[in-house]
């Protein structure tokens, strides 16, 4: 089975590529990348539309998948369902599953459900202490074994400075990441949105930026202690990012990443269009216009290494309370494409190879997995992206099991054309009016 | 008027001064042998009450009836969230028996704003959370406009907690629409971040807040808030922050002091401030009947439905 995509704009920065090439996929793997390649009859060639792109498949190395235990929230079918349609072609999936994925029996069970599907492929991601409870440390190697690509017990920091020592110092003869979720808990509180006016003026608990920061400055300093490799999650604050400078100036290994909903919106959106909106809830908050605008810089400016998405799909249900009883989290998985061609790409922030940097090469590389690449040989693991479709977010359309997103009825510039998984057609979308299909 | 009363950030300036004038009104009615109108005959009002209230409570019930309304009070917590309901599900089997107007007391912010969306009875807010309660700011404004005659340039001094009160946010919002000068004070550590950016003062002297007021609001002191670390004692509270006779005499001499209640006294407020003569918080609750049946009046009988139009 072979398949030409003729004529679109390759950018494959792990090559250093950008520009008009053609891609020949062979048996699921990348066969050659060049300059008006030469096909016989057995090739199916699909001619890629001018100003579409043709990249490395992306990855989101954070994802909730709720899978098992919250099937109600999402399963890995619907998760990895919307993950194809959001472009991605793997996603690495969080522990806080119940039971927590802090053996090989839940990484195994999420592997299988993951073949079962059969879209994007799946990274689970291992928990730091036994049953995310802070104390012990998970059986690591036994996670890494099974097929956990790093640790962490997201949804909450690791509890203790010894304990994450000890994480970095066990987990660095694997050469995996402890990825952390900063927050100092006693300053975060019950907290439920930003501190600042819009927290106060509404009534709302605030969590300060701090109390991602201090974290962060904790875990970066471990990291120098211990040689360990640190990845902050989902960053937020402006304090953070700073903190991230000092750390890789200064030869730590850390890295880290932001979400959509971070370099988009801020803390105003509590307020407006809908008040005490439960989609505006998440955890790290949506900060003020000054932390959204240093998220912007540190994209631009290469301080950022990851766009991740912390897709958290909640029931309708769960959504539909008091804003302090409804739990954190908006899906993303759909609409990360869509939010950095306009917000990223089309505001001119950034260009489309550091986009597939953030989106691909780099989760590739810090998680050690492959992809990232269109090398000759590699999976053919590819996303074509419509830089200029007009995307209305609806829905009606999302392929995620739940709909907790605050972009739904969003006009945004730029989509997902298709997404292949080992050179298989997995999504179209029919907007882009590709000519695709798995024949 | 809007459908629902959820803040006094929803008023204009003229339906603020349309609320105090119509109370004016509804204060009569309260002077009569017969305190009673035909005004809201055949309306059904439910008071939903997620939090005890007795001050708040008792006033919506008594303007209710004043007006004639059919009225029932709704103690949520020794019923349907012992069984696991939803505020959402509670208000739609509420609103399953047509009622007029919902009035919520609820201990999360944002509680009516989401009754709002899913209710086509009227929403009346009477406290939700630390975010607003506009009907105690609007019967304050009453009780100082019937001693000042106008707000605009008055200065008013408010000190206590002011991180954790809705009353703090409804007056705020109120007093700098109405062109008063509002001073706030209290710990740093019961401030609300970036609240200057509502147009006020933030001290942390009461000597400076209270210098030439012509009002001093007080506000209470919740007892468990020690053990948040926000202040050391009590005592201490008292000492730096506590309204003394002494402390009012840096303010005008005909100035008012209110206070939301429940008070604290030896806390946020003397005994004899609280009792003395330029005290009116009592006037403060019985004003707060008149103004609650205007704000019902407003809503269900004094202007045309518009939401059922």
């Amino acid at each position: 089975m072979k398949r030409l995509l003729k004529g679109g704009r390759v950018v494959d920065p792990a090559n250093g590529r950008d520009g008009a090439f053609d891609v020949l996929i062979e048996d699921g793997r990348i066969a050659r990348v060049g300059r008006d390649l030469a096909v016989g009859a057995d090739t199916t060639v699909v001619t890629i539309p001018p100003g579409f792109v043709v990249c490395p498949g992306l990855i989101d190395m954070h994802v909730h998948l709720r899978e098992p235990g919250q099937e109600h929230k999402e399963t890995i079918a619907t998760g990895t369902a919307a993950a194809v349609a959001g472009g991605f072609t793997a996603v690495a999936c969080m522990p806080n599953t119940s039971p927590v994925n802090d053996n090989a029996g839940v990484t195994e069970y999420v592997l299988r459900k993951a073949a079962e599907a059969n879209l994007a492929r799946v990274y689970p991601i291992g928990a730091v202490s036994r049953g995310q409870a802070g104390e012990q440390l998970a059986d690591i190697a036994e996670l890494k074994n099974a097929g956990c690509v790093a640790i962490t017990d997201d949804g909450r920091p690791v509890a203790t400075a010894v304990l994450m020592r000890r994480a970095l110092e066990y987990s660095s003869m694997f050469n995996i990441p402890v990825i952390e979720h900063c927050e100092e808990q006693s300053l975060k509180g019950d907290g439920v949105a930003h501190e600042g006016f819009q927290a106060s003026s509404l009534g709302l608990r605030g969590i300060p930026g701090e109390a991602e920061s201090i974290m962060a400055l904790r875990d970066i300093s471990l990291s120098s202690l211990t040689g360990g490799a640190v990845h902050i999650a989902h960053m937020s604050a402006r304090q953070t990012l700073e903190a991230v400078r000092f750390g890789k100036s200064h030869g730590a290994r850390v890295t880290c990443e932001v979400t959509p909903h971070h370099f988009v919106l801020t803390d105003e959106m509590l307020a407006a269009p809908v008040p005490y909106d439960t989609n505006t809830k998440m955890n790290p908050p949506l900060r003020e216009a000054a932390d959204r605008d240093a998220m912007l810089q540190g994209l631009a400016d290469g301080s950022i290494d990851v766009i991740a998405t912390d897709h958290a799909p909640h029931h309708y249900d769960e959504k539909l309370v008091e804003f302090d009883h409804a739990p954190f989290g908006i899906t993303g998985l759909e609409t990360a494409v869509s939010l950095c061609f306009d917000r990223l790409v089309h505001a001119h922030v950034l260009g489309v190879p550091r986009l597939i940097e953030l989106l691909s090469v780099n989760p590739a590389r810090i998680l050690n997995v492959p992809g990232g690449t269109l090398s000759e040989g590699a999976p053919a693991d590819v996303t074509i992206l419509a830089p200029d479709l007009p995307v209305t977010v609806s829905a009606d359309r999302m392929k995620s099991k739940s709909k907790n997103s605050p972009f739904i009825g969003w006009t945004l510039r730029g989509g997902v054309a298709a997404t292949l998984v080992g050179g298989r057609v997995v999504y179209v979308n029919e907007d882009a009016k590709l000519n695709l299909t798995n024949g | 008027m809007k459908k629902d009363l959820l803040g006094i950030a929803d008023l204009s300036r003229e339906e603020i001064y349309l609320v105090l004038e119509t109370a004016e009104a509804m204060r009569e009615v309260g002077r009569r042998p017969i305190k009673k109108v035909p005004t809201l005959r055949g309306k059904t009002v439910v008071n939903l009450f997620y939090e005890p209230s007795t001050r708040t409570r008792t006033s919506f019930e008594i303007a209710e009836k004043r007006l004639s309304a059919d009225t029932l009070n709704v103690a949520v917590s020794a019923s349907s969230v012992l069984k696991g309901e939803t505020l959402v599900d509670t208000a739609l089997n509420i609103e399953a028996m047509s009622p007029d107007m919902i009035v919520l007391r609820h201990a999360s912010s944002g509680a009516c704003h989401l009754l709002s969306r899913i209710c086509k009875s009227r929403i009346i807010n009477a406290g939700d959370g630390m975010h607003e309660h506009p009907t105690q700011a609007l019967l304050d404004a009453f009780t100082i406009k019937e001693h000042k005659k106008t707000i605009e340039g008055l200065k008013v001094a408010i000190v206590g907690d002011l991180l954790h009160s809705r009353v703090l946010r409804s007056n705020v919002l109120l007093l700098t629409k109405l062109g008063a000068s509002v001073w706030l004070c209290g710990p740093p550590t019961l401030v609300p971040p970036g609240i200057e950016c509502l147009g006020v003062h933030v001290t942390t002297s009461v000597d400076e807040a209270v210098a030439g007021a012509d009002v001093i609001m007080m506000l209470r002191i919740q007892q468990e808030r020690m053990q948040g670390a926000f202040f050391p004692s009590l005592r201490e509270y008292f000492n730096v922050f506590g309204m003394t006779a002494a402390r009012v005499r840096g303010a005008k001499p005909d100035v008012i002091i209110m206070h939301p209640g429940p008070m604290n006294r030896g806390v946020e407020i003397a005994s004899d401030v609280a009792d003395g003569p330029y005290s009116v918080i009592l006037e403060q609750v019985a004003n707060g009947v008149a103004v609650r049946m205007a704000v019902l009046y407003l809503l269900a009988g004094g202007v045309e439905d518009e939401a059922a139009a």
